[in-house]
């Protein structure tokens, strides 16, 4: 650079570059050549570091989500894990308000299908602390329960009431030892009192070993206990065993004795002659109360007072 | 090297810093690469220029206008080469080549060692490499560029921020004086 001060050298060179570098857009610009010929190069050389850098980074990629971000995975797991807890809680809490639904509706089918005969509806709210088969209802003297009033379901008998309160009143099960029901067999029409024996089958007596019965055979009140209507559920024969002089025959409740939730309390001391509803094809509910339908609803009955 | 011994002589307390074999070439190369592939796998990294970053810090601390505009040259033409098509070989040549003598002759004058000063001094090199390219676009190529966005103004900052840390630990490629 001879003739140019070393301080302006600088200057001078910055000057031809940039003039060049114009130069060099203008030939692209003109020949609409894009230098290919650089480009090659620059690709050509810069692309292996591309590559390489591409397959660090995507080892450290697998290596972070494999291994450290798994971390994350653990929390993120976690939160899984409750809110799976929170949603099991809420489908067992659905579960419980659609059966509660279910029970309510078929206590409503029940009562309005026995329209003109007197009962309460009452919630059960408590059981017995000692070894005794007794629940306590939340319906008292005031709704008109009276000691020796029957208790049912659409099921069937569940009781008797033993105490009665302002506002409670006590059930005594027909499975415990003291309680019992004159019932009969639907198909042979043999009477018999059943009572409890403290365990949840019950016993159904003084039926002869001469007379034939069959497992299976589906007991009702026979109306002669003056508690209860002719032809309620009382339950179904489960086990037959010859005795001395009478049979002896287990008999399982018709009502869900330890799944108790609503009962009727029947209003009156007088027979009663209670409809029933056609067997329904399905419904938990009213399936074993709805099995002796036809003979419920004949109101003819020899032993009706 | 006169221009070294001619920035040491008239600017005394000002010390030119050399640096290992092969780390500016190493540096520049390791730039345009990251520059190249980073955007893939984070998109947010587009806003980073490190090939501005580079040649800023380059022509800062060797504070020879000469080498800060050549190497700002072949910093700019390498990167309009891996930019494609849309970008003609010169664009960011020119740019660059502006910025490293600029950078260099700031240098000379200034220290340029303190984080803060570094900061300014990235946000203002970002905005005169931003002026260039627009100048270029518009004058040369007859093409539209804005002077100013508020991304522009948003990736100044961001670039400042990141060169303040790029370059402590560039200084680590220094030689001992």
């Amino acid at each position: 650079m001879v003739g140019i001060p070393s301080r302006h050298r600088s200057l001078f060179l910055l000057g031809g570059v940039v003039l060049l570098q114009i130069l060099l857009l203008a030939v692209q610009i003109k020949q609409d050549s894009q230098g290919r010929l650089i480009r090659v190069w620059t690709v050509g050389a810069v692309s292996p570091f591309e590559r390489a850098g591409a397959h660090g980074i995507g080892h450290i990629r697998d290596t972070w989500n494999h291994y450290f971000a798994l971390q994350n995975t653990a929390r993120e797991n976690e939160a899984l894990k409750r809110e799976n807890g929170a949603l099991k809680l809420q489908i067992t809490q659905l579960e419980s308000k659609a059966g509660e639904a279910d029970r309510l509706a078929a206590l409503l089918k029940f009562r309005q299908t026995n329209i003109d005969v007197p009962m309460v509806s009452a919630r059960v709210i408590g059981g017995s602390p000692d070894a005794s088969q007794t629940i306590y209802l939340d319906r008292g003297e005031r709704d008109g329960i009276r000691r020796d009033m029957g208790v049912i379901t659409p099921d069937g008998v569940v009781g008797k009431i033993i105490e009665s309160y302002k506002d409670t009143s006590q059930v005594l099960l027909l499975t415990d030892e003291k309680s019992g029901v004159g019932a009969m067999l639907v198909d042979s029409r043999l009477q018999g009192p059943v009572g409890g024996t403290g365990e949840p089958l019950m016993v159904m007596k003084y039926i002869p070993n001469d007379d034939d019965v069959n497992s299976g055979e589906r007991v009702v009140t026979s109306g002669m206990d003056r508690i209860f209507p002719r032809d309620l559920p009382v339950g179904t024969i489960t086990e037959i065993k010859p005795g001395i002089p009478f049979k002896q025959l287990r008999v399982k409740p018709a009502a869900s004795m330890e799944r108790l939730e609503e009962v009727f309390v029947l209003l009156t001391m007088k027979p009663l002659e209670l409809k029933r509803e056609p067997a329904a094809p399905s419904g938990p509910a009213t399936t074993p109360a709805a099995a002796p339908s036809a003979a419920v609803t004949n109101p003819a009955s020899p032993e009706k007072p | 090297m006169n221009d070294t011994f001619d920035i040491r002589s008239s600017e005394l307390h000002i010390e030119v810093h050399k640096f290992r074999a092969g780390a500016i070439i190493l540096t520049m190369a390791f730039a345009l690469v990251l520059q190249a592939f980073l955007p893939i796998y984070i998109p947010q990294a587009a806003i980073l220029d490190l090939p501005l970053l580079i040649t800023i810090y380059f022509g800062l601390s060797r504070r020879n206008p000469s080498t800060g505009l050549l190497l700002g040259m072949v910093i700019g033409i390498l990167q309009d080469s891996l930019s494609g098509p849309t970008v003609p070989l010169g664009l960011y040549g020119i740019a660059k080549t502006v910025i490293g003598y600029l950078a260099s002759s700031i240098g000379a004058r200034l220290d340029t060692e303190h984080p803060a000063a570094r900061f300014s001094l990235t946000i203002l090199f970002f905005g005169v490499h931003q002026g260039l390219i627009a100048l270029t676009r518009r004058l040369l190529l007859s093409q539209p560029e804005p002077w100013f966005t508020m991304h522009l103004l948003i990736a100044a900052l961001v670039n400042a921020f990141v060169a303040v840390f790029l370059f402590l630990l560039l200084d680590r490629l220094r030689k001992p004086s």
